[in-house]
């Protein structure tokens, strides 16, 4: 644009003067005036659609009613939110949507969060006007292991095309067909597995009804846990417990860890671990396959040393790449996820310091993330001769399995986790929010080569270059000196020499849409592809955003997690991955041969699939 | 070679096609401007937004490149005005498009044309390409340095929404064709999100003839409100069905007997989307501020049942209906099954006011012009026509 200069138009509204810059929608200039509108297909994080018509208003002037969501101000105008026929016409678009809707709201998981449901309770829907259809039209989709779509419950309001197609660029979701027969489907019509759906699940944050939820695991969690021949260990991932509260009423921004601990042993789980040691095990496996990568190009100039390396913890960007961008797979750190590290160490380690037969081991874990669904069952996670994990929960089922248990959460009393894997770290916490692993991957690189704290760099140890919620980030640390390499090492690198001068360079993106973007610009040869190192997580806000967390979801909403996350690092007495003692114990008496050694490449890696665009089947 | 079946005389008839261009590249873009908007020429596709208006505001809108868009998916029930000038003047629209293109300052044109005219690409193409060799079209039109202008052709997949302007452009960008919300308007941000004059074929060849005759000659006949000529495609129970070139202002009664129409108990103004005119409303005047002037008229005798009629036009609309906003996807399937109800004598006076009502809020509430008017009929159908309607009913 040539003139920078925002321009403030003054409108009316239901009486109220205000000046709004040029572009403002009616919606947003309503809300500062706190006059509220209902809205249905409109979503704070999503692009306009317009569609749904339960927000229109009176524009004075204007023969028809304009959408206040879509409906962007340019010239001064005197707006009304209330008449009788705008009543009527919201009124009319809810029956009409209501007269479709086929959803049996006892036996709906939405029931409590719907949004169709609290609209018609806040329009006072008696009976159905024009009807009631009570014959379902479509056949359940249960092919994927994260979500399951009954259209039977669409009101097309778009929202979760929005989500997969332009928030996320991936476009598994679209509508079909036109007029009465629109729907929203997957390419060709296949079951949503047989796609490139990444299972991010950021559409069933965003879905107003249950048309599109989480695959359900909590029945198969319940029979484990009522098998009394079951050894069953939860592992709890950081981003969970700053969403948990908000299930149960309390504002975003609440971490309940130690609540939750207790609640899960009344649920009957055997042990409960914290996600954060496994967390802390990615940084040091990744971390050395980082340090091998970079002395490979650096020293032994290898051009093949395929940097810069990708962060693989978000099993929705890793699909995301197998699919999109498979050419760019060697770039991918081969370490597991700390959900899968876990996992196997848990079926080995565990069950060896223990003498429990793995095969009685139920292996659960609490995720923000319908993606760690499917990764847990992906067919290369078995390194430990067994499912890794069994079970990948979401927040929003664990919730549900508490309100089973009569248990509320926040008056819970507080417990620690389970030995030997309970340390609460810092940097493992903070691999909730988008940048938390670059975080924590600097903390302990620099650390390591430099043989100085942290503190000494970053007010704290807080690496604030990487933290925010920008879609891509990028910083720059340069190392002026090295320090004698740790014994953790030293079977891999002889001395640091090499390091000192570089200038490491590193990003971090999150969302999909934003990887796409770094892709291509490294694929250009431009700024991204001098990196050494990238986060990526496919969810908007890292997990704290993920597909599983507490509905709704908004960027305040995700603000306040990511507070409680960091907070929670503060709080912690480890904040380096190398420093939480269950991770040294581990390469001490188990995983001898070190990191990237022998042990660990069977237990704690993983291979890729070059999966491309087309249809499995 | 195309032909057309019916062949009236046209104004067009006494004009050479590219007079106008000529005149238009000799006084230059402001003084066709001012020429368009001193004739009162209104879009011709039904909405009748002002030309004038259109031009000046796409030519001082912020934004390069900027678009001439022709929109051809000629697809309201009853209208074939848009096809008759593509097979007997399609220069006229060409040279109109071009003196848009001049007019704005826009190096591209773009013809879209609905899909099931596919038949007039090869001689669309031909007439593009004469022209092309004649100079009319390409670079230094008319050997005017630096004046150039071209023209491609796009097929639509012959959804009926797609008439609809945003929707169209949805359609010519490779998304689904949905109506955007407004504003912005396409003047603004149009095509690819750059500034677009977007008009009917009817209007762009207006353009070449009042650049030729003078905005006087134009303005001369039709009312106040509604200046010049207008193409009328009129079907139905008359003798001479066909595309008319009437004056506006025209009535009712005057154009029933141009066409050779007898016994008519309705006629159907402005295509399915238009209004529903009873026997004693006929001395109504065919223009923007009376029936409405779009392309299609349709002429009932009196052994229609008119409520087949409703029916017949709900189908179209349920059909058509691109789906995306609920008082229209929705909408429409009601009225349908009321009007099943009426016919089948099941509809209650109570429900009957319950469809009624939510008419009202379709005109209303849609997001678009097809869900604003397809209860139209519907409506008028009711209103007038309710005494046969209930006849022997309960």
């Amino acid at each position: 644009m040539n003139n920078p200069q925002v321009k403030m138009i003054e409108v009316v509204i239901d009486g109220q003067k205000i000046s709004v810059a040029e572009g403002t929608t009616i919606l947003k200039a309503a809300e500062q005036l706190n006059i509220h509108i209902p809205t249905l297909c409109y979503h704070e994080d999503l692009c306009l659609s317009g569609s749904c018509r339960i927000c229109v208003v009176e524009i004075e002037g204007s023969k028809t009613l304009q959408a206040a969501c879509a409906y962007a101000i340019t010239m001064p105008m005197t707006i009304y939110t209330q008449s009788a026929r705008i009543r009527r016409a919201r009124r009319h678009a809810l029956d009409l949507i209501l007269s479709e809707h086929v959803g049996d709201c006892y036996t709906c998981k939405r029931s409590e969060s719907c949004e169709l449901r609290a609209l018609a309770a806040e329009y006072g829907v008696d009976a159905f006007r024009f009807g009631h259809r009570d014959q379902l039209r479509y056949t359940v989709d249960g092919s994927s292991h994260s979500i399951r779509r009954d259209m039977n419950k669409c009101i097309l309001c778009s929202r979760c095309v929005r989500a997969c197609t332009i928030m996320q660029d991936i476009g598994a979701l679209g509508t079909s067909n036109r007029s009465h027969e629109t729907k929203i489907t997957t390419f060709a019509d296949k079951p949503l597995a047989d796609g490139n759906c990444i299972n991010c699940g950021q559409c069933t944050n965003r879905c107003p009804t249950g048309a599109l939820t989480e695959k359900d695991d909590a029945d198969a969690v319940w029979r484990a846990l009522e098998d009394p021949t079951k050894h069953v260990v939860i592992q709890t991932a950081p981003a969970p417990r700053a969403g948990i509260g908000e299930c149960f009423g309390l504002e975003p921004g609440h971490s309940l860890t130690l609540e939750m601990n207790t609640a899960l042993r009344r649920c009957g789980f055997d042990k409960i671990f914290d996600t954060n040691f496994a967390a802390d095990l990615t940084i040091i496996e990744e971390g050395t396959e980082l340090i091998l990568r970079l002395y490979n190009a650096l020293v032994k100039k290898d051009n093949k040393a395929m940097l810069p390396q990708f962060t693989s913890c978000s099993p929705g960007w890793v699909k995301y790449i197998e699919h999109f961008y498979p050419e760019f797979l060697p770039h991918m750190s081969s370490a597991k996820s700390p959900q899968q590290m876990f996992g196997a160490m848990i079926k080995t380690y565990y069950a060896k310091v223990h003498n429990i037969d793995p095969k009685n081991i139920v292996c659960v874990a609490l995720m923000p993330c319908t993606a760690k669904k499917y990764e847990c069952n992906r067919p290369e996670m078995c390194a430990s001769g067994f499912k890794d994990v069994d079970y990948g929960i979401t927040t929003r089922e664990l919730a549900q399995m508490f309100s089973e248990m009569g248990i509320d959460l926040p008056k819970m009393p507080k417990s620690d986790f389970d030995d030997p894997f309970g340390t609460e770290t810092g940097s493992g916490v903070i691999f909730g929010a988008t940048g938390g692993v670059m975080e924590s991957a600097l903390r302990t690189v620099i650390e390591l080569v430099t043989g100085e704290k942290i503190e000494k760099i970053f007010k704290e140890g807080n690496i604030i270059p990487v933290r925010g919620f920008e879609g891509i980030r990028y910083a720059e640390l340069k190392i002026d000196k090295v320090g004698p390499v740790p014994a953790l090492l030293k079977h891999l690198v002889p001395n640091w020499d090499w390091l000192k001068g570089v200038t490491l360079k590193v990003a971090v993106g999150h969302g999909t849409a934003n990887a796409k973007k770094v892709l291509e610009d490294i694929k250009a040869g431009c700024k991204f592809s001098e990196c050494h190192f990238i986060e990526f997580m496919a969810c908007p806000g890292g997990c704290l955003g993920g597909g599983g967390q507490p509905i709704p979801t908004s960027p305040a909403i995700r603000a306040k997690r990511a507070q409680a996350i960091y907070a929670d690092d503060m709080g912690a007495k480890v904040r380096k991955s190398y420093e939480n003692p269950a991770v040294l114990r581990v390469y001490k008496e188990f995983l001898t041969d070190g990191p990237c050694g022998h042990k660990s490449h069977k237990l704690l890696h993983t291979t890729y699939v070059a999966r491309g665009k087309n249809l499995v089947k | 070679m195309i032909q057309s079946n019916y062949k009236n005389r046209f104004t067009f008839d006494d004009i050479k096609s590219d007079t106008g261009l000529k005149v238009a590249l000799e006084k230059g873009a402001q003084a066709v401007i001012s020429e368009i908007t001193d004739s009162k020429l209104r879009g011709c596709g039904g909405a009748g937004f002002s030309t004038g208006m259109k031009l000046k505001f796409t030519a001082e809108a912020f934004g390069n490149p900027k678009y001439v868009v022709c929109n051809a998916d000629e697809g309201e029930p009853g209208t074939f005005k848009d096809r008759e000038l593509f097979t007997n003047y399609a220069d006229f629209v060409l040279a109109g498009m071009t003196i848009a293109g001049t007019a704005i300052n826009a190096a591209e044109g773009i013809l879209y044309l609905r899909g099931e005219y596919e038949y007039l690409v090869e001689h669309l193409e031909k007439v593009l390409e004469t022209r092309r060799k004649n100079n009319l079209l390409g670079k230094d039109i008319m050997g005017r340095k630096g004046v150039g202008f071209e023209i491609k052709i796009r097929l639509g997949a012959g959804a009926y929404v797609c008439g609809e302007e945003t929707a169209l452009l949805e359609s010519l960008e490779g998304y689904r064709g949905e109506p955007r919300n407004r504003p912005p308007f396409p003047v603004t941000a149009g095509y690819s999100g750059k500034p677009t004059c977007l008009s009917n074929v009817e209007t762009f060849a207006r353009i070449a003839a009042i650049m030729a005759k003078g905005a006087a000659w134009f303005k001369a006949v039709g009312t106040e409100k509604s200046a010049g000529y207008k193409l009328f495609s009129i079907s139905g129970d008359c003798e001479k069905p066909g595309v008319y070139e009437l004056p506006m202002g025209t009535t009712i009664a005057a154009m029933l007997k141009v066409v050779g129409a007898k016994n008519t108990q309705a006629v159907q103004c402005g295509g399915a989307s238009g209004r529903c005119l009873h026997k004693n409303e006929f001395n109504r005047k065919i223009a923007f501020e009376d029936a409405p002037p779009g392309g299609a008229i349709i002429v009932f005798g009196e052994d229609r049942d008119m409520l087949e009629v409703a029916e017949n036009f709900l189908e179209f609309f349920v059909e058509e209906s691109c789906g995306q906003c609920t008082p229209c996807r929705e909408g429409n399937v009601k009225l349908l099954a009321g009007i099943k109800l009426l016919r089948n004598k099941k509809c209650s006076p109570a429900y009957l006011e319950e469809l009624v009502a939510l008419c009202e809020t379709m005109k209303i509430a849609s997001k678009c012009g097809l869900g604003q008017a397809s209860p139209n009929a519907f409506l008028d159908i009711i209103k007038n026509f309710s005494s046969e309607i209930f006849m022997g009913s309960n």
